[in-house]
């Protein structure tokens, strides 16, 4: 229990805790909704479509974050263009640009002459290493996520649920998606330091599994999944530092088996 | 008497590929139209193009000027298989949704006794707090008919509120969408020819065109001479058709 607390005492650690908190806000938030929309696969081909980006970074030289951002929106305007204008299939499409991406990070990498970059820290993210400024974007993306789930928290919830019935009415559907697939592209981006571009998508996802175990409702879908992606976050950062196994990993397993748990849980009791 | 909604020359569908030409319907306070026709003839696209969800090719729809603007009273009860039962989301909700429609703001207090004296008027008040994954049939009906009424529309739109229901529920909503209209007009489309045409005033054949007969007394030959095939499934284990096919 003291190593427990001796822990705390170190900067890296201090910020790999604050990070993980950032990380179990914006991901339960928007886990939530990208589950509950079913749209997890349209995630993950924007997740993987951003390496291209990074590698882009490192071969022009700048911020690899920004590089992620860059290709990330493309990613989702392109799936959206591929889908409704050249008309191929969506689940088509998503695969083109996930591919793609990832294919163009390791292009990009590989030119890069001189000391070529270590990908694997962007593929399956160490939340050890957070900069003060990736901590400082993560808790500004926090509050935009916070305030606009607050403020418009029906207004979400009705699109997301009946879009159609919520054009009916006059509500401007287009507008909110593209304001939350931004702030999807945005979430998955400022996590991949945390659990890395290839495992981001379970704490898009298995959190949210894991609280809709107890939970029908929206609301408190979002506030315990936050939960779940914080305990199984700092617990698999734990694991890590005292297995001495690589974070994002153990964080994941660990997500998993409390998953695992949970529902063994649940089917117990019945 | 000016119309509620003025439907002329309507010409509607998907990706340059009309599904209906040249519809005229006019549609009056009071009416109770009931929508019958082939799958993909154009029952829904017809509703889909009166909520301004589908933009039309050619024609125009005209609303009477007190109705008229961005938001219009009108409820709405979707086809219920389109609906993603998985969602979370409570009975409640659903039915506030509704509320989207009203121009007018409500406090929260009296939204919420709004809904829950109508969630008691169609007797599902008991699982207001249920997500709609827990819920039969007939129940997910009753919760979208109430959705459709909470805005309190001047006119009622219901495409095919008579699937997934059994017979008890089915009476329930004919005998409450009489009561309803005594005050507001209401179009139902309806798979089921047999059941509607004793409760709707008018029937309206749609087949790529809108055949638009007066009353509700549908003839064979009236059928026949506006070339609109009908398979219909009544009373009984087999289905049968009893009109015949034209093409």
């Amino acid at each position: 229990m003291n190593s427990v607390i001796e822990l705390f005492n170190y900067d890296f650690f201090q910020k790999a805790f604050l990070a993980a908190v950032f990380a179990s806000i914006s991901c339960g938030v928007i886990g939530s909704y990208i589950v509950s929309r079913r749209i997890v696969f349209i995630s993950g081909g924007i997740t993987h479509a951003s390496f291209g980006g990074i590698g882009l970074a490192f071969l022009v030289g700048f911020n690899p974050l920004l590089g992620a951002v860059l290709f990330a929106v493309l990613a989702a305007l392109g799936i959206q263009f591929f889908t409704k204008v050249a008309e191929i299939r969506e689940d088509s499409s998503i695969a083109i640009w996930w591919s793609l991406g990832m294919a163009l990070g390791i292009i990009f990498i590989f030119l890069t002459p001189g000391y070529t970059p270590n990908p694997m820290s962007y593929l399956f993210g160490n939340i050890l290493t957070v900069t003060i400024s990736e901590l400082w974007w993560m808790f500004i993306l926090n509050v935009i996520i916070i305030a606009f789930f607050t403020l418009l928290f029906s207004k979400i919830l009705f699109v997301a649920f009946d879009e159609e019935f919520a054009r009916a009415a006059g509500l401007p559907v287009t507008l909110f998606n593209y304001i939350t697939i931004t702030l999807i592209a945005l979430t998955v981006v400022l996590n991949i330091r945390v659990v890395g571009i290839i495992l981001i998508l379970s704490l898009l996802t298995i959190p949210q599994a894991t609280a809709n175990l107890f939970t029908n409702n929206f609301k408190k879908l979002l506030i315990l999944s936050s939960v779940f992606a914080f305990t199984g976050t700092i617990s698999g950062l734990f694991i890590s530092y005292f297995l001495n196994i690589p974070s994002g990993a153990a964080i994941i397993f660990t997500l998993v088996i409390i998953f695992g748990l949970l529902r063994l849980f649940k089917f117990l009791r019945k | 008497m000016e119309p509620l909604i003025k439907i002329e020359n309507l010409t509607v569908g998907y990706d340059n590929t009309p599904v209906l030409e040249n519809v005229n319907l006019d549609i009056f306070e009071k009416d109770f139209i009931g929508v019958i026709g082939p799958n993909g003839g154009g029952k829904t696209t017809l509703l889909k193009a009166v909520l301004g969800l589908l933009k039309p090719s050619g024609g125009k729809i005209t609303f009477r000027k007190d109705i008229a603007g961005k938001k219009k009273p009108i409820g709405y009860l979707p086809q219920v298989r389109h609906i993603d039962r998985k969602f979370p989301i409570t009975v409640f909700d659903v039915v506030r949704s509704g509320f989207l429609m009203k121009q007018k703001e409500l406090s929260s207090s009296d939204l919420k006794q709004k809904i829950n004296r109508l969630l008691d008027e169609t007797g599902i008040s008991n699982i207001r707090h249920k997500a709609i994954g827990e819920l039969s049939g007939g129940q997910m009906q009753r919760v979208f008919l109430c959705r459709a009424l909470i805005s309190e529309p001047k006119i009622l739109i219901l495409d095919e509120p008579d699937t997934f229901v059994d017979n008890r529920f089915e009476g329930e909503l004919y005998n409450r969408l009489i009561q309803l209209n005594k005050e507001i007009a209401i179009i139902l489309v309806s798979h089921d020819l047999g059941t509607i045409s004793s409760y709707v005033k008018t029937i309206a054949c749609v087949n790529g065109a809108l055949h638009y007969h007066l009353s509700n007394n549908i003839t064979q030959e009236q059928l026949d001479g506006y070339n609109c095939p009908i398979q219909i499934i009544s009373h009984g284990d087999i289905p049968h058709t009893i009109l015949k096919h034209h093409h």
